[in-house]
C-alpha cells in the first residue's frame, strides 16, 4: 500500500508542476529575472503549496502516527552550518543556469527535450556525488 | 516572455501541497524531491532490506506519468523551452544535483515541506538558493548576456 501512495502523490506532484507552470524552465527563469521579462506566476505556485502544507502538516502531525507507518520520518537536523549553505547556494546557482529543479527535471523526462538528456543524468551524478560528500551519509543514517 | 498565470500556478501549487500532506498523513514522508530520489540512488544499504525503496520508486514514476497524463486529459502538447546548450546543462545538472542533496533539500524538501513546519533551517537554505538562483539569473543573462 505504501507503494500505491507513492505512486498516486508522485502523480499529483507531477500534475502540480505542470498546470502550474513550473515544470517549464523558461517560466522558472523569468520569475528569476526580475531586470528583465518577469513572470511573478512562481511566487503562486509557492504560495499555493506552502499554504495547503501549512495548514495539513497542523492537522496530520497532531495526530499520533501516519496512517501506514510507525513514526513520521521528519528531518532531525536543525543545524544552520557551512554544509547547508554551501549546498544551498550552489543548488541556486544550478537552478538559475537550467531552470530545473529535481522536480520539474522528471516531469521533463518524458517530453525529451535536447536539454533535459543532457541535464538529467547529470543531476543524478551531481545528486550521487553529494551523498557521497563528506559527512553526508553518516548524517543521513 | 511567459504569461503571467496566477489561478493555473496557485492551483498546481496546491496540487503539490495536497501531495505533500497525503505523503506524510499516509507513509509519514516528507515530499522532498531531491531527499526522494538519492535514496534510490546507490549505495542502497539497508534501505533495500527494510522496504524504504518501493514508495521512492513509486513517487518518482508517478511524476514522471504526470505529464503524459495531462497530455492525454487535456489534448494538448505541454508548453516547454529548455535551453538546447548541452555544456551548459550538463554543468547546470551536476551543480543543481550535488547541491541539493549536499544542502539537505531542493525547492520542495526545504521550500515547500520544510518552510511548512517554519524550520529555521529550511527557511534560511530557501533564502540562499533564491538568493543565489536570482544572481546566477542576473549574470546570464544581464553581464553574460546568454
Amino acid at each position: 500500500m505504501k507503494t500505491v501512495v507513492g505512486f498516486i502523490c508522485g502523480l499529483i506532484f507531477g500534475v502540480g508542476l505542470v498546470v502550474s507552470g513550473m515544470s517549464n524552465p523558461a517560466k522558472v527563469l523569468n520569475f528569476l529575472d526580475l531586470a528583465g521579462t518577469w513572470d511573478p506566476s512562481l511566487a503562486f505556485v509557492m504560495g499555493g503549496a506552502v499554504l495547503v502544507t501549512f495548514i495539513g502538516y497542523r492537522l496530520v502531525l497532531n495526530q499520533p502516527a501516519p496512517v501506514m507507518s510507525e513514526v513520521f520520518h521528519l528531518p532531525q537536523k536543525k543545524d544552520i552550518d557551512g554544509q547547508l549553505l554551501t549546498g544551498a547556494a550552489l543548488f541556486g546557482v544550478g537552478w538559475g543556469l537550467g531552470g530545473f529543479c529535481p522536480g520539474p527535471a522528471f516531469t521533463a523526462v518524458p517530453l525529451m527535450s535536447t536539454g533535459i538528456i543532457a541535464f538529467f543524468p547529470a543531476l543524478l551524478i551531481g545528486m550521487w556525488a553529494g551523498r557521497m560528500a563528506p559527512g553526508i551519509i553518516a548524517a543521513r543514517a | 516572455m511567459t504569461e503571467f498565470t496566477p489561478l493555473a500556478s496557485a492551483f498546481g501549487g496546491a496540487l503539490i501541497g495536497l501531495s505533500a500532506v497525503m505523503l506524510l498523513a499516509l507513509n509519514g514522508r516528507i515530499a522532498g524531491i531531491s531527499g526522494i530520489s538519492v535514496g534510490v540512488l546507490p549505495p542502497w544499504g539497508e534501505r533495500l532490506a527494510n522496504g524504504d525503496m518501493a514508495w521512492r520508486i513509486a513517487f518518482l514514476v508517478g511524476l514522471l506519468a504526470a505529464p503524459i497524463l495531462v497530455q492525454a486529459v487535456s489534448g494538448e502538447p505541454i508548453a516547454q523551452t529548455v535551453s538546447t546548450n548541452v555544456g551548459l546543462m550538463v554543468v547546470a545538472g551536476l551543480v543543481t544535483g550535488f547541491g541539493a542533496v549536499y544542502g539537505g533539500g531542493c525547492t520542495s524538501g526545504h521550500g515547500v515541506c520544510g518552510m511548512s513546519r517554519l524550520s529555521m533551517r529550511s527557511i534560511i537554505g530557501t533564502m540562499t538558493f533564491m538568493a543565489t538562483a536570482f544572481v546566477t539569473l542576473f549574470v546570464m543573462r544581464h553581464v553574460v548576456g546568454g
